[in-house]
């Protein structure tokens, strides 16, 4: 390739990754400034000074709606909510997954199917009648009643990954286990589990970022001192109050977005082999 | 197909565990998600409002969503934002996956930095985009500062383009996700082919026009149905970036459905345009679902 397209190349990935980065930069820069600093400068300007008073506000005294006690409560309840969210639905997928692929019977095929679906459906059509059910078990507006939630409609992704995933891995390995005489528990924490770190990863980081993420069940599913960060966050941004405090809604939107940014980070390996498991195998 | 499960000579519990095991699973599938179905179902049929009641009232919740005004704005506005979202999605994507398909030093890093919005809420991302499209301070000003005196950017307030700030976010957060996509499907085409072309005298773009995109069909068709899925879903950005508004100019049937059965005490209006959803998500994906699961069979 000539010189002159080679750096034309370049140019266009470079202009590319700015496009991406700058809601990130403008983000970061507003949450550290002081409203009279936003009013004087712009949104690409640096701070003139370094304020951390936003992300304090944000976190600790901000108004969302008719409570000013910060983001920090909803923060906890998104925590309290995703770990066993995630730790049971990945659980529950992972032994699904286990009998869809190596235990066939007569009708799991159809079963496999049914469950399939439900990674399709628009969750609009489940909204009406999960309210009132939830509110029958006496969990509605609860942190239990958005565990159950999340873990319920989380079942049909979980099932899919580790089924696909433990299609792969060779029968005969199943049936040598069996002669030596292993059982159907055994052989799953013997040999099955050893071999699914990848994509155990891929299935708990896949679930956390979706219910970190989640606003449609934290919105319809939680009232008062339930509510999700998601919740909190777009309750903050949206309170009308006489003065937009512009930093404050950036310091929050970060610190909503902080956990699932880390893992992204840290494991982003895993993060996009989970987006990408599902679409690329046809 | 020789499975171990069905050989005589295992056990009781052998037999019967793998389905003790996905009873659990199937009874909650069959419940909460077919169950609730047919129950949002039934509910569109009742003349429900701010309880719901049982009482059967024919179609009177469809024609009352048939009438309404505000309903097809929110459809007119789901074939704007979508047509705009999975086209501008599906552009930037592939030609991006392109680009980055030509042995690119710090190919990695390039990749991390394109995909990072996709692990974003898209609450954290409407937000974002409200204050950098709000007339004030956002964009116009660095506009003003940067000396276009004149330069207005109201999208965000003005009821006749508040839909297409969503499609510019929305593409922010999803084009990166294309762009994963294609790629993995670009490195798993033979290079042989492309050699074998090259020195056959076909330019690049030629190349990737004639040969590579026609072999990623199936990627292509993937990729699209999550973007579909996408946007028939897309209630969360909507809400944080506009809220449906100005009044609800820039509403979506996810929005409406929310603000029928949750706001505004409308439970069987609610049901009937839930239910209008999935019957448009179906007719995307059952036939997507059938002819996988029928390919599978066959392979």
């Amino acid at each position: 390739m000539p010189k002159f397209w080679r750096g034309a190349l370049y140019a266009a990935l470079l202009v590319a990754a700015l496009y991406y980065l700058l809601p990130l930069y403008v983000m970061v820069v507003t949450s550290l400034k002081t409203m009279d600093q936003i009013r004087a400068g712009n949104l690409l300007s640096l701070p003139t000074s370094i304020s951390f008073e936003a992300w304090g506000k944000a976190w600790s005294s901000a108004c969302t709606g008719v409570d000013c006690g910060g983001l920090q409560p909803f923060f906890w309840n998104s925590v309290r909510m995703v770990i066993p969210a995630v730790l049971i639905s990945t659980t529950l997928g992972a032994l699904n997954g286990y009998v869809l692929s190596k235990w066939r019977f007569r009708g799991s095929e159809l079963t496999f199917a049914l469950i399939l679906f439900g990674v399709f459906i628009p969750f609009q059509v489940v909204l009406l009648p999960m309210a009132q059910t939830l509110g029958w078990f006496g969990i509605a507006n609860s942190i239990a009643g958005l565990v159950t939630v999340h873990v319920i409609y989380g079942l049909a992704s979980t099932t899919l990954f580790f089924r696909n995933y433990y299609v792969s891995i060779p029968d005969e390995l199943i049936k040598a286990a069996r002669l030596d005489g292993a059982g159907f528990w055994r052989i799953f924490l013997r040999i099955i589990i050893p071999m699914s770190t990848p994509i155990i990863m891929v299935v708990l980081i896949w679930q956390f970022t979706q219910i970190w993420n989640d606003f449609l069940f934290g919105v319809v599913f939680s009232a008062g001192d339930s509510k999700p960060i998601t919740v909190g966050l777009n309750n903050l941004a949206n309170t009308s109050t006489s003065v937009k405090e512009y930093n404050v809604d950036m310091s929050a939107a970060l610190i909503a977005a902080l956990p699932t940014i880390l893992v992204y980070v840290f494991a982003g390996k895993y993060f996009v082999r989970g987006l990408t498991a599902g679409a690329v195998k046809g | 197909m020789s499975n171990p499960t069905q050989s005589a000579h295992y056990g009781f519990a052998e037999r019967w565990l793998p389905r003790l095991v996905l009873a659990p699973s199937f009874l909650l599938t069959i419940l909460f998600v077919y169950g609730f179905i047919a129950w949002n179902g039934y509910l569109s049929f009742t003349s429900s409002r701010l309880l719901p009641n049982f009482e059967w009232a024919g179609l009177v919740q469809y024609q009352a969503l048939f009438e309404s005004e505000r309903w097809w704005v929110a459809v007119k506005n789901l074939f704007i934002f979508g047509g705009l979202f999975i086209g501008g999605a599906m552009a930037v994507g592939i030609f991006l996956a392109i680009l980055l398909d030509q042995k690119i030093r710090g190919e990695g890093a390039l990749r991390t930095i394109y995909l990072y919005p996709m692990a974003l809420s898209f609450i954290v991302t409407g937000t974002a985009w409200k204050w950098m499209l709000n007339p004030g301070l956002g964009l116009e000003k660095l506009m003003h500062d940067w000396g276009f005196a004149n330069f207005t950017f109201d999208w965000l307030v003005n009821p006749d383009t508040s839909i297409y700030t969503v499609v510019i976010a929305a593409m922010w957060q999803s084009s990166g996700f294309v762009m994963a996509l294609f790629l993995a499907g670009l490195r798993g085409i033979d290079d042989s082919i492309i050699k074998a072309a090259q020195i056959d005298g076909a330019s690049l773009p030629r190349i990737y026009w004639k040969i590579i995109l026609p072999a990623l069909r199936p990627v292509f068709f993937s990729t699209l149905m999550i973007l579909c899925h996408i946007a028939i879903k897309s209630f969360d950005l909507v809400m944080a970036l506009t809220g449906g508004g100005p009044g609800f100019a820039s509403d979506v049937p996810a929005t409406f459905m929310y603000a029928m059965a949750f706001t505004r005490g409308q439970t069987g209006l609610g049901a009937a345009s839930a239910t209008m959803m999935l019957m448009t998500v179906a007719a995307i994906v059952v036939p997507y679902l059938y002819s996988e699961l029928r390919g599978n069979r066959n392979a």
